[in-house]
């Protein structure tokens, strides 16, 4: 049985990020995890934590995969430049 | 993987010795990559250009110092980076704007959500699939506060190590987690405002 007191949504919304990055202490980990299993709130706050990182990184990959080439002009430009 | 037409060893020894040609491939390949990074930065389009501008010529002066344990293309987009970085600076900012607590979750006094969070009803890879999504997260991105909003598009969508935004911001590792942290916290409630239809 443990002894030790629940963390606060505050704490862990605090550690959610270094939880995330596998950067928490063993027992800073345990806290948070003991947390969750009894706090539905912090569930789903974490879920949309995890989908706030994703959509953010997929907004460039989907970008990347357009390869647009660059306007004409701006290459000229940087070509006449670099000629100077 | 290199979108070069020839090996990047021979062009960096080209591009070393001053080749003409070589430029203009260096440019005419990431020109359009590196205006894509530099849109994520600065909102007008004249500003973008001439931080990828900027970028060439910076490049062009400092070739001699490339190492190549790192790629032309990881290279570029640093230098396009302090690039943007440097145009932002010039911006002038107010200090209220930089206001992010409003933004930020809700405690009790006991420590407890205020507010208890409900998920988004869609799964991570049907959210992110939605054009429209990754565009409301641009626009939502664009009302984050610059300190916060620079940090979220270095390492949440730039995918920079902590280390390097640090370096490239001129801060220390921990203020960088600190604000990516706040930015994060910051954008969900603007993306829960906005899929919900409530706030606005």
């Amino acid at each position: 049985m443990s002894a030790r007191p629940y963390i606060t949504c505050r704490e862990l919304i605090d550690m959610i990020a270094a939880y995330l990055d596998h950067e928490l202490p063993p027992q800073a980990e345990a806290d948070l995890q003991r947390h969750l299993v009894v706090c539905v709130s912090c569930v789903a706050y974490l879920a949309m934590y995890e989908k706030t990182i994703l959509a953010c990184r997929a907004t460039a990959r989907y970008d990347e995969k357009l390869a647009e080439a660059a306007p004409e002009e701006l290459v000229t430009a940087i070509l006449a430049v670099l000629r100077s | 993987m290199s979108v070069l037409p020839i090996d990047e060893a021979v062009l960096v020894s080209r591009l070393r010795e001053k080749d003409d040609e070589a430029f203009a491939l260096l440019v005419r390949t990431y020109a359009g990559r590196l205006l894509r990074v530099a849109r994520r930065f600065l909102n007008s389009e004249e500003d973008a250009r001439d931080a990828v501008q900027d970028a060439f010529v910076s490049a062009f002066r400092s070739i001699g110092s490339f190492k190549s344990t790192s790629s032309l293309a990881t290279w570029l987009h640093r230098i396009v980076v302090n690039s943007a970085l440097m145009r932002l600076r010039t911006i002038k900012r107010h200090p209220e704007d930089e206001d992010i607590d409003d933004l930020l979750p809700r405690f009790a006094a006991d420590g407890h959500q205020v507010a208890p969070s409900v998920d988004w009803p869609l799964p991570a890879d049907e959210m992110i699939e939605r054009a429209e999504t990754r565009e409301l997260v641009r626009k939502l991105i664009d009302q984050l506060p610059e300190t916060y909003r620079t940090v979220l598009i270095m390492r949440d969508i730039e995918e920079m190590s902590t280390e390097d935004t640090a370096k490239a911001l001129g801060i220390n590792g921990n203020a960088v987690k600190v604000r990516l942290h706040r930015a994060r916290q910051a954008l969900r409630t603007l993306l829960d405002r906005d899929l919900r239809g409530v706030g606005q």
